[in-house]
């Protein structure tokens, strides 16, 4: 595999266009960890107009709920989880500016359409691998909805977190391109 | 009769999950470092080294091997020559599940009501137990943290007799092409034949905890397993679901007598971690 391409967040269009599908990607910066109920949330608030307890524009989301964090770390096991239950709801937050997400699975066409319409980015993080990927949480707070326990809203401060672009923003998808190269 | 205290059976659930989250089986990481060998596709490669990896970590560190540290499933063989004393017999395993859960950075995951509230219960309770009354005066504990990234993609066929093999084979790998990267491939297939439909699920969950890769006693069953196996791994899916020819580390079967009219097949998805331990006491 190539050398991983180092990427900063905020994320922004220019940034988004020149990930391509395949790429193997080295995060720094700030990112959000929010899942299936803080979604839901976010997606009501938006729907009624409502501001929203942080912003999006520009940010990646990680489909993710942290193991409460050990003494002497800066987090808990953190992987990502399955990103199709978060489908409903990408689209809305892609027009909100959302620019990056990474989870792991397969992702509906609709959200596929808006991630082209929107230019954003679809980062596959390795289910399973939680506790290595802690090492690279280097810092971790609640920011919002801490009454969701596990499915509250995340701030990490994240230092060569690595992933793979599985959709990019053409569209082109590991996902489908990759195993029929290995099929028999 | 022998007496088991409630407090003995607490200790003997924390113990399991707080062991089965953290320590991966030592036969899985095995069978991963073999497959590594395997693997043809860089990305597969990477992935698996990945998957190795972070196996050592949490358990030199003690930290969840995933952030889903599951629904806590227990298969629990209880000889009738057991009495337990000083308290009750699931309050202490759902106590157990507590105490793991909360004193072992664990993550609590489960909902109240599954359909309106949702809230969660923050002690990762009720467990999920089954019972099976044994002779004897042991009480053996098979403890499972189930994650649902991988429960998820489960299915359930009511197949009709007439499809015999060949249908419960296609079935079985439709399903995990379906499922393609979602339950965090390389994946363990557990699969239950036979019983009831209820019946079917749960043997096919139980058959995952099976020793990795150990075929079934059944010669013509053992045969469909390996079959799966091949049919699965031709599929291309590979690690992570970003294409390889490790898809699939094991298929284990379990049946059971059936109805003339039925042919319930259960398949029960399992990622590459299978956690499960087990323990007597």
């Amino acid at each position: 595999m190539k050398e991983a391409t180092k990427i900063a967040t905020p994320l922004n269009e220019e940034k988004v266009i020149q990930l391509k599908a395949g790429d193997l990607v080295n995060i720094t910066g700030y990112i959000y960890a929010a899942r299936d109920a803080a979604h839901k949330r976010l997606f009501e608030l938006i729907q009624k107009g409502q501001k929203l307890s942080i912003e999006l524009k520009g940010q990646i989301i990680f489909y993710a709920g942290p193991t409460p964090t050990k003494p002497g770390y800066s987090c808990g096991s953190v992987g990502p989880t399955t990103s199709y239950r978060m489908d409903p709801y990408t689209p809305t937050l892609l027009n909100k500016g959302l620019k990056g997400m990474i989870g792991k699975g397969l992702r509906s066409p609709e959200v596929i359409e808006s991630m082209k319409k929107n230019r954003a980015v679809y980062f596959g993080a390795i289910g399973g691998t939680a506790a290595l990927i802690s090492k690279s949480i280097r810092k971790s707070e609640v920011v919002a909805y801490e009454d969701l326990r596990a499915e509250a809203i995340y701030r990490f401060y994240v230092k060569d977190f690595l992933a793979i672009v599985v959709i990019d923003s053409s569209g082109y998808n590991l996902y489908e391109t990759e195993p029929p190269k290995y099929s028999k | 009769m022998r007496e088991i205290k409630a407090s003995q059976i607490i200790d003997k659930v924390k113990e399991l999950f707080l062991k089965a989250n953290y320590h991966i089986d030592p036969d899985l990481l095995k069978l991963l470092q073999k497959t590594l060998e395997e693997e043809t596709s860089p990305i597969g490669k990477y992935v698996l080294k990945m998957i190795i990896e972070n196996n050592k970590i949490a358990s030199r560190e003690e930290l969840p091997i995933c952030q889903d540290t599951g629904l806590a499933v227990l298969f629990i063989e209880l000889g009738q020559e057991v009495r337990i004393t000083d308290g009750d017999f699931a309050e202490a395993i759902n106590q157990g599940v507590k105490e793991a859960y909360q004193e072992g950075y664990l993550r609590k995951s489960v909902v109240d009501d599954p359909v309106f509230e949702r809230k969660n219960t923050k002690t990762n309770t009720p467990a999920i137990i089954y019972t099976d009354i044994v002779p004897g005066d042991k009480i053996k504990f098979l403890v499972m943290p189930k994650g649902f990234g991988s429960e998820n993609m489960s299915t359930l066929g009511m197949l009709k007799p007439a499809d015999g093999p060949e249908g419960i084979v296609n079935f079985i790998v439709e399903t995990v092409k379906k499922a393609g990267p979602n339950p965090c491939p390389p994946t363990i297939i557990g699969v239950g034949i036979g019983g009831t439909a209820d019946r079917a699920m749960v043997i096919a969950k139980k058959a995952i905890t099976r020793k990795i890769g150990e075929p079934n006693k059944s010669e013509k069953y053992a045969i469909m397993e390996k079959e799966i196996l091949k049919r699965i791994n031709n599929l291309g899916i590979g690690p992570a679901g970003l294409g390889g020819n490790i898809s699939c580390l094991a298929v284990h079967i379990d049946y059971l007598p059936t109805h003339i009219a039925g042919l319930p097949v259960a398949v029960n998805v399992c990622c590459h971690a299978a956690r499960h331990a087990e323990g007597i006491l």
